[in-house]
């Protein structure tokens, strides 16, 4: 099924970095360092880590929202439209918006922002789809907005309503629909559900599947939460330090773990029906604006040696689809110095 | 003394809303529980359902609106301060506020000892201040004058909990202190709370919605939602065997980090908030998939088997079975 | 000293430091005045600006420079009674206002609110009108306090409410400390950059208000100020006089004070902001 795939989302070294002057110096904070990903057609892309790991910026990247102080340092993003492969960092603020809500959507965390507080719920619709769709009439807007809205299983006068009134999972499912409604081949969510209760989380999660399977589009959900990981994502890609260490399918990631980071990452997890004693992470996330030398992990890895030290190390294909980037991983000591 | 804090018929009504449009919304519904010496009792459920308000109840910076809290068999009123009177102490849920930006995090430490005239010189202050702090894996020297945004997360709430220890608490009162910590650094907090409970016989209310953790680290659990405990009792029954179809939903709803154990089923979701809180009867009647008529009308009694407590009306004529 | 350096990157800051050093210097050089700013006739009348009266002279018979020394140090005596004194005022209604809550609350804002919707500027004409014998620089300084605080005083006890919330007040209420001690420790550097720049606005405030009320004739006018150089020489018409010199003279002053009074609030609040100075701390 893989090889049939198509890549819809692609970049080549991505590097974007804060460049933030202090008082006078200069601070580079490399929050996301040269990321080489494909993500395909109808799938759901997971990508994990830490707080301060960078996925949050790789997300504005992949949207192509880069604005200062962030900045594109090297690399490329290419969106596939249609059949052909676009450079999107090269184009101008008026094609990168028409992108946005029909090709691309972006679903954030807090919904609050994303309603005017004194609009009602179809007036923000309403102005939403105007700016990406010309020539629509109120009508035309509204029924569209109506039936999807049913087919999601949300209330019909739900858009009668001010943000206020709504409950945090009622509003960031309207967000989602809102982000779903002109059908984008993309959609992007910074944790979605982390803020919410877990009943309601599940019913967002389960809302995001739904959508997925009805416009057989992609998904990339950051979230730090590996529950929700396992319930929603086809893949995973484990990101720390501005860099993907590990990617696999989702079952690959969790019944066989490579990279240590990531075997940490599932053993720290509490399950029901186990008590025994699990344990964090060791030692805390590096500051990305100074980045330990060769392999970022090593400070806290237990089986740190020396070339961690001086090298990061490449990926190494351990499986089909399953990638890590380890020195200890994969055929004896692969790729030395490649 | 079997009983370190003994809540009874504990109850907290807010009125919302202006003079013409008031409603009272019972944000803790008579409930009563209590914790033992070196315990980890768990108060779980979603926003909303009363747990931290009943925190703040505990604490005494609210006052109930009826009810009363025992605190080594004594009561107490909002004025008194328990936390000096009684060694209650409390971790919150969002480490980088715990800590004034502008202030180094020692200086708390050193408040403390001043405040509690724990020490009558300033080495003695430092050794002790050290003491607590190597019980959560710090040391003084790494951390004396820093500010908090020096620390990461996981590092505050650790010099948190360091904190809460310096008067040498019996009770320690958690308000979701994991939950904005990352997943992949929680289990250093919990342990910690397990090895307080072990060494020192420090006990311990755990409040969160996060019921995996719960079930690792907590002896007892108690399910609120919407102002009621709906059960109670060993974690090990109450979430491994959960009777009350809330607490089923619940459970189920944790997403397990494991992709075999996917939801298939799919789950209704309250559509308004504060209908279920004025509903009569039992207030889970609106979503619950065994729902009777007589949910509908009357508020379920308190039933015990084996050790749990439920508050449902599937279990009101037998003792048990569903 | 790093605090200087600092605030020395930011032009406006450099610019109003300096502007205000020479008007300090200027308000300090009326010790050493050749004449009696209360007498005339002291000198030639409507004398150009030349080497001898660098300002020129007045149709009073005063000497330009020397009369603008008085009136900048005499304005700026009463700017800053008015400014600390309301502020000790904001201050404490805010705090008090703001950490008691309840009934104390509601009546400090219902005195505040009242002096901010009543028109100020009338009751301030009636008022300066009825003391207008015992006016001193004093007595205006302190009748200007009592208009200038209120809505500082809500300004400080929002923030107040506010920090109230965070967390780390019942950090601190759990670590035994008591409320004055919190007050003081945890609440006064949040709201530091909010007085400071409200003293800053408050002295241009005042100024600007002691401005218009000489102009109108309401203060003593034997006591020289910004606002009473103006007077007169509006009223002996130096504009179509072509005595340029006499009139120009307080209103750049005034304006140089005004600008340089509003670059330093906002360049010192910039610098006390606790979310640049936490950026500070972690740099």
């Amino acid at each position: 099924m893989t090889a049939m795939k198509q890549t819809i989302l692609r970049t080549d070294q991505l590097q974007a970095f804060y460049v933030l002057d202090m008082q006078g110096a200069q601070k580079i904070v490399k929050a996301v360092n040269n990321v080489e990903m494909r993500i395909y057609e109808n799938e759901i892309y997971g990508i994990a880590g830490e707080s301060g790991c960078g996925k949050t910026t790789l997300l504005k990247t992949l949207f192509n929202d880069i604005v200062p102080p962030l900045r594109l340092v090297g690399g490329k993003i290419y969106y596939r439209i249609g059949s052909e492969e676009v450079d999107v960092t090269t184009l101008s603020p008026e094609e990168k918006r028409k992108l946005r809500m029909e090709y691309i959507s972006y679903i954030p965390q807090g919904s609050m922002s994303v309603f005017n507080p004194v609009l009602k719920l179809k007036e923000t619709y309403e102005d939403f789809v105007r700016s990406h769709v010309s020539g629509q009439s109120r009508e035309a807007i509204f029924e569209l907005a109506y039936k999807q809205i049913l087919t999601l299983g949300l209330p019909r006068n739900i858009l009668e309503v001010y943000p206020h009134q709504l409950s945090g999972g009622m509003r960031q499912r309207v967000t989602i629909a809102l982000a779903s409604l002109l059908q984008p081949r993309i959609m992007i969510g910074d944790e979605p559900t982390t803020a919410l209760d877990v009943v309601v989380q599940r019913g967002v999660i389960q809302m995001l599947k739904d959508i997925q399977q009805n416009l057989q589009n992609t998904i990339i959900l950051v979230t730090h939460d590996m529950g929700v990981h396992a319930n929603i994502a086809d893949r995973i890609g484990i990101m720390y330090a501005g860099k993907i260490v590990e990617e696999g399918t989702t079952g690959q990631i969790f019944s066989r773990p490579q990279h240590p980071y990531t075997r940490f990452l599932i053993d720290s997890l509490p399950r029901f029906g186990d008590k025994n004693m699990r344990s964090s992470v060791p030692g805390s996330p590096p500051s990305l604006a100074d980045l330990p030398t060769g392999c970022p992990f090593h400070p806290r890895c237990p089986h740190a040696q020396d070339i961690c030290t001086r090298q990061m190390p490449d990926f190494s294909h351990i499986d089909e689809n399953h990638k890590v980037a380890c020195w200890f991983v994969g055929e004896g000591h692969h790729g030395q110095v490649a | 003394m079997d009983r370190l804090l003994e809540v009874n018929q504990l109850t907290k009504r807010y009125a919302q809303g202006n003079v013409l449009a008031r409603i009272v919304i019972t944000a803790v519904d008579n409930i009563s529980f209590d914790i033992k010496p070196a315990e980890i009792f768990t108060l779980a459920g979603e926003s909303g359902c009363g747990k931290t308000t009943t925190a703040r109840m505990v604490l005494g910076f609210e006052e109930a609106t009826s009810g009363t809290i025992l605190h080594n068999g004594k009561p107490h009123t909002r004025k008194e301060k328990v936390w000096i009177t009684e060694g209650v102490q409390a971790i919150f849920q969002d480490p980088f506020s715990t800590f004034n930006p502008l202030r180094t995090v020692d200086s708390y430490f050193h408040e403390t000892v001043q405040n509690y005239r724990l020490a009558r010189r300033k080495e003695e202050a430092i050794a002790l201040i050290d003491q607590k702090l190597r019980l959560v894996g710090l040391t003084y020297q790494e951390f004396a004058g820093k500010y908090p945004n020096e620390f990461s997360g996981g590092q505050l709430q650790r010099i948190s909990i360091a904190r809460a220890l310096v008067t040498d608490p019996r009770l320690i009162i958690a308000d979701e202190p994991v939950s904005m910590v990352d997943a992949s650094l929680r289990m250093s907090i919990v342990n910690l709370f397990k090895k307080l409970r072990d060494e020192l016989g420090v006990s311990i209310l755990y409040i969160t919605h996060d019921l995996a953790t719960a079930y690792y680290v907590s002896d007892r659990i108690a399910i609120m939602f919407r102002g009621n405990i709906v059960e109670m009792g060993p974690v090990e029954q109450v979430l491994m065997n959960p009777r009350h179809p809330y607490s089923r939903l619940l459970r189920d709803s944790i997403p397990q980090a494991d992709p075999r154990l996917r939801w298939r089923d799919t789950v209704t979701l309250a559509e308004l908030e504060q209908e279920e809180y004025l509903r009569k009867g039992c207030k889970f009647a609106g979503r619950c998939p065994k729902v009777m008529e007589i949910c509908k009308r009357d508020v379920p009694a308190d039933i015990v088997i084996d050790d749990v407590l439920v508050k449902c009306h599937l279990y009101n004529e037998s003792g048990g079975g569903s | 000293m790093n605090v200087l350096r600092d605030l020395f990157r930011d032009y406006r800051f450099f610019f109003s430091f300096i502007v205000l050093m020479l008007v300090l210097i200027l308000a300090f050089m009326s010790i050493f005045s050749p004449y009696d700013p209360t007498l005339w006739n002291v000198v030639p009348r409507d004398m150009k600006p030349s080497a001898e009266y660098w300002f020129g002279t007045d149709s009073n018979g005063q000497d330009i420079f020397w009369q603008a020394t008085f009136a900048v140090r005499n304005s700026l005596i009463i700017s800053t009674i008015a400014a600390l004194v309301s502020r000790v005022i904001a201050i404490l209604v805010g705090m008090v206002a703001g950490y008691t809550g309840g009934t104390t609350d509601r009546v400090l804002m219902f005195i505040s609110d009242s002096l901010l919707v009543i028109p100020l500027f009338l009751i301030m004409v009636m008022l300066a009108m009825l003391v207008r014998q015992y006016m001193n620089l004093v007595v205006l300084g302190l009748l200007l306090s009592f208009f200038g605080w209120a809505w500082d005083a809500r300004l400080i006890r929002s923030t107040i409410l506010s920090l109230r919330e965070r967390e780390f007040t019942r950090t601190a209420v759990l670590s035994g400390t008591g409320t004055v001690r919190l007050v003081l420790n945890e609440y006064i550097p949040f709201t530091m950059p909010l007085i400071f720049s409200t003293l800053i606005n408050n002295i241009s405030w005042a100024i600007g208000l002691e401005i218009t009320l000489a102009f109108l004739g309401l203060v003593n006018l034997n006591i020289p100020t910004l606002g009473t150089m103006l007077n007169w020489a509006i009223t002996y018409q130096a504009m179509f006089l072509g005595r340029w010199w006499w009139i120009l003279t307080p209103v750049f002053l005034s304006l140089f004070l005004f600008i340089a009074l509003y670059w330093l609030s906002v360049s010192i609040s910039e610098y006390l902001d606790p979310r640049t100075r936490i950026q500070r701390v972690g740099a």
